[in-house]
């Protein structure tokens, strides 16, 4: 019987979004700043599930190169924005997100 | 061609526009005398041009003696079109006469008057401003432009009025008179919407051809609105209390604006509008009860002003009430025949006025004059000559003038109207033959002890009777403002208000034992001039057929209206002769009482003998202190009200809560920009779902 | 076998997920995702994306991860964290909003506009030409359709090389301390007059 059960592509989406609403949540909630980024790693993680799994249900093998992408990006990304976190942090440790208020209105 | 040269009237207004504005913008620079013959010279080009048009339009055929001129439109809105454009008419071309040529005159005199005031150059300024002011409003083609003159007149009123501004007592006669004036136009604003909403236009044709179609309410309306402009401008009860205060001016401008032409102008706009007039016989009814009761009542408190000026302002406005007499019995010609003839007698009277003054140190005070016929004898000649002629004595101009007035209420059946006018007539003899006797004749009161100590006197001024007994050299029966001192003004003004009937003692005269001068020629020669013709002025108009040119001239103007005539000879000379009795009765009377002057300077006859009906003419009624208390009074708290609590509560509140609100807002939002990226995300998200909820009940529907 | 497969890994991948999220240790956050992002890859593979598969493991798991742990213990930034929050309603909003997104994806899933027309299951993927395996068609796909994308891509890990670099680097300042500027004391102290 479980057997029986098809796996279609929806059920790909379906853990696609969990995986992105707990990267959502965790970026809000967090305060530590690498955990935030790790979040956005989810975010970013789930995204390359929902391409993957249309590049299955629609036979295109496009989807998957923006996997590529998507990943060639996230990781400069992470690289830059590691290098501003050492940056800002390096004198003050504890610091978290909410001490950068500098823009403050 | 006469018509072509007719479409050029407007040049008669532009003259002295031009100079107006020359001296305004280089007066200080031009400065004595040049100042003055610039004016002068323009005066009298206008009063050439003016001749001009009067040959012109006597060249046309009298049925066609009309022609408008239009310059540019003015406006054009929906409806409504009102263009700035002159009419030469004989009523306008009358006038323009009137105004350039008495008006060259006075500007003449001027030069004289004014010599080492430091202000020479803007008092011709603004003498040009009025001038063509008052030109442009009896030659204005609509009653839009005519109002435009007026309004330009009354501004030049209260200038000129308050032309020694540093007398607080001027600058505030300057706004009363302005003041008094507005209440006027409302009446005449109210006037013109009633126009433009009945007829569409405010051309004097166009309304007049229309008014007698229209409902009577209607012109009813209009005509007493027109009549309350006129009451303010010519100073009838109950707007007159500023005429008197503007005596404060200087006397060429009494004699100019105050005598010859602004105050006639409200007789001017009657005649003009006699349409609504004629066709509204309660108008007219008001009209001629308003003239001849002003009439009797200046009349009755000329008798007892003690200061020379303002005896000839009560006279004036008197005269101005026989003027409105002849208007509301349909005597057209006959007003505008004594407009004509007071500016002659009047004009001289101020002039020679002013002379006096002069000659007398800026004291006023008749009470301290007395014989000046010997010091001052050109300045006597014609002041006596126009004595008799405002008098009525024939065949002086006055007597013709004022004759044909009390004539035509007779014969138009106002008897009640015609009995008052001969009482006011017996004043006016009276109250000038008092004037002329106090100055010219009598005895000298003006060498320094004719001033007695006051033992408590028969008048209200309390503080004039104390101060008066610490005679000083320097005071007289008032304490000097601060300003009027001639440290403070840089020179010496001699300029003392002018003396109120209140001033139970006399002023000190300031000749410290000299005499009293004549004035220089350039003075005399408009005053004889005047005087000249106030002796030959009645030709131009004598009740003979054939002889009676001005009514002939002005017949094209008010055809149609029935003015009174006599029925038969004898009936005119019998009416004429009862005019001469009374004149002379009056004249006796003043003799009776004044040929020896004053015993004591202190003790006026009428005065003493008239007790509180006295004291109540002197004081004109009250209605000038009436008013005062009224508008200080109730009228202050008004204004108070206004400005506390509506000006500031309301409006400033309004516009101040505005700003608070903006700011308020502003604080209130600062707060969405803390700084934190967190919060930031939190709005991106909620940004996100916002977009996915749109697309999934919209678009994925 | 593709049942099983399937939700035994998702489970793992949630739970990695709610352990990144929820470890008050940032070690162990970092330990989470890497549970979270190889069961991710096992995913792809079941999809038929082998090539993804190796690539996510080596790139994201072997560096990335390894890239967060360096910094981590770089910063010393590996303190507990604590609970409170200070910023007021933010977790129930951010809690709500999570679930609404959710349920909007959800519902966006069934949508075949979102999604678009389904295949049938068990059919190899096409593209990129009929032969070859996943590698070769990745790889040809990659090489014509998308060359422009894939040379920019380069040009971007060369900007995020050189702009990590420089962004990182102590650029010889001075040590860290107070800091006094020998400049103004000698101002005030010859009392010239501030304006």
């Amino acid at each position: 019987m479980i057997a029986a059960l098809e796996i279609t592509p929806s059920y790909y989406l379906i853990l696609a979004a969990a995986l992105f609403t707990i990267g959502a949540v965790g970026v809000l909630v967090r305060r530590n700043v690498i955990v935030m980024f790790m979040s956005v790693e989810l975010m970013l993680n789930a995204v390359n599930l929902t391409f993957v799994a249309f590049a299955k249900a629609l036979n295109d093998t496009a989807g998957q190169v923006l996997v590529f992408f998507t990943l060639v990006v996230a990781a400069a990304e992470v690289a830059v924005g590691l290098a501003i976190i050492v940056a800002i942090f390096r004198r003050r440790r504890g610091a978290t997100a909410d001490d950068l208020r500098v823009l403050e209105g | 061609m006469e018509r072509d040269l007719l479409d050029w009237i407007g040049v008669v207004p532009l003259l002295p526009l031009i100079g107006a504005a020359v001296l305004l913008l280089f007066g200080k620079r031009i400065g004595e005398p040049v100042a003055g013959w610039i004016a002068t010279g323009l005066m009298v080009l206008a009063f050439v041009w003016s001749l001009v048009m009067l040959a012109a339009i006597l060249g046309l055929p009298e049925d066609a003696r009309s022609q408008t001129s239009v310059a540019f439109t003015w406006l054009s809105v929906d409806q409504l079109q009102v263009n700035f454009g002159f009419l030469a008419d004989p009523l306008s071309i009358t006038w323009i006469l009137l105004v350039t040529g008495v008006g060259s005159l006075i500007f003449l005199y001027s030069i004289g008057y004014m010599h080492r005031d430091p202000n020479f150059g803007r008092f011709f300024a603004y003498m040009s401003l009025f001038a063509g002011s008052m030109l442009l409003l009896v030659t204005g083609s609509s009653y839009l432009l005519t109002f435009l003159g007026w309004e330009g007149v009354g501004l030049c009123s209260y200038l000129l009025i308050a032309f020694w501004f540093e007398r607080t007592s001027a600058a505030v006669a300057g706004k009363k008179a302005f003041v008094t004036n507005r209440v006027g136009d409302v009446g005449f604003l109210l006037a013109m919407f009633i126009l433009i909403a009945e007829f569409g236009t405010l051309d004097y044709g166009a309304t007049g051809a229309a008014a007698p179609g229209a409902s009577s309410g209607t012109v009813t309306a209009v005509a007493l609105l027109l009549l309350l402009a006129a009451v303010g401008k010519s100073a009838q009860i109950p707007l007159f209390p500023w005429l008197t205060d503007a005596m404060e001016g200087p006397t060429p401008v009494s004699a100019l604006i105050h005598a010859a032409t602004m105050v006639t102008a409200g007789v001017f706009l009657i005649a003009r509008a006699h349409p609504f007039f004629d066709a509204s016989g309660d108008a007219l009814t008001v009209v001629a009860w308003v003239g001849v009761l002003t009439a009797l009542f200046a009349g009755g408190a000329a008798l007892l002003q003690p200061d020379l000026k303002r005896v000839l302002a009560y006279s004036t406005i008197s005269q101005l009430g026989y003027m409105f007499l002849a208007l509301g019995v349909q005597a057209y010609t006959a007003a505008v025949f004594m407009v004509l003839m007071h500016a002659f007698f009047k004009g001289c009277l101020f002039l020679g006025a002013g002379s006096v003054i002069h000659g007398n140190e800026e004291n006023q005070d008749i009470r301290i004059m007395g014989r000046f016929r010997r010091f001052l004898p050109y300045t006597a000649i014609g002041m006596t000559i126009a004595w008799l002629a405002i008098a009525g004595v024939p065949p002086l101009a006055g007597f013709w003038s004022k004759d044909e007035i009390l004539e035509s209420a007779f014969i138009a059946g106002d008897y009640g109207v015609w009995v008052l006018g001969l009482i006011a007539a017996v004043f006016t003899g009276l109250y000038m033959t008092r004037l002329i006797q106090l100055v010219f004749y009598g005895n000298e009161r003006f060498r320094g002890d004719a001033v007695p100590a006051v033992s408590g006197g028969s008048d209200d001024d309390v503080s004039a009777t104390d101060a008066a007994t610490t005679a000083t050299a320097e005071q007289d029966g008032q304490e000097i403002d601060p300003a009027d001192r001639p440290d403070a003004l840089g020179y010496d003004p001699a300029f003392l208000p002018t003396v109120d009937f209140t001033e139970a003692t006399p002023r000190t005269s300031r000749l410290d034992g000299h005499d009293p001068h004549e004035s220089p020629v350039i003075m005399l020669i408009p005053i004889l001039a005047l005087a000249t013709l106030s002796v030959l002025g009645g030709l131009i108009n004598l009740p003979l057929k054939g002889l009676d040119f001005l009514d002939q001239f002005l017949e094209p103007v008010f055809k149609g209206v029935s003015q009174p005539e006599p029925d038969s000879f004898v009936e005119g000379l019998s009416l004429e002769g009862i005019a001469v009795v009374l004149a002379l009765i009056g004249i006796g009377i003043g003799l009776l009482l004044y040929r020896k002057g004053l015993r004591n300077a202190a003790e006026d006859p009428i005065r003493e003998h008239t007790g509180s009906v006295g004291r109540f003419l002197g004081h004109a009624y009250y209605v000038d202190d009436g008013q005062a208390a009224f508008f200080g009074g109730p009228g202050r708290a008004t204004a108070e009200f206004l400005d506390e609590d509506v000006d500031q509560k309301v409006i400033d509140g309004g516009v101040n809560g505005m700003a608070k609100l903006v700011r308020d807002a502003g604080q209130g939002l600062r707060h969405v920009q803390d700084g934190l990226v967190r919060r930031y995300a939190l709005g991106i998200l909620l940004g996100a779902v916002a977009i996915l909820l749109f697309l999934l009940v919209y678009v994925a529907r | 076998m593709t049942v099983v497969l399937f939700f035994a890994f998702g489970a793992l991948a949630l739970t990695g997920a709610l352990g990144v999220v929820l470890s008050r240790n940032p070690v162990h956050s970092a330990l989470w995702l890497v549970l979270t992002l190889v069961s991710v890859a096992v995913l792809f593979l079941i999809q038929d994306a082998q090539l993804l598969a190796a690539v996510q493991v080596i790139v994201y798991a072997g560096a990335i991860v390894v890239l967060f742990l360096f910094v981590i213990m770089l910063l010393g930034v590996d303190r507990r964290e604590v609970l409170t929050e200070h910023l007021r309603f933010q977790r129930p909003i951010a809690v709500a909003l999570g679930a609404l997104i959710l349920a909007e994806v959800l519902l966006l899933a069934g949508h075949t506009w979102a999604t678009g027309a389904k295949t049938a299951s068990g059919v190899p993927i096409q593209g990129g030409g009929d032969f070859g395996n996943n590698i070769q068609r990745v790889a040809r796909v990659l090489f014509t359709d998308f060359l422009w994308p894939f040379q920019l891509t380069a040009v971007l890990l060369v900007i995020a090389v050189v702009g990590s670099v420089a962004l990182a680097k102590r650029s010889g300042e001075r040590p860290e301390g107070p800091q006094v500027d020998t400049r103004d004391a000698r101002a005030t102290t010859e009392g010239e007059s501030v304006p």
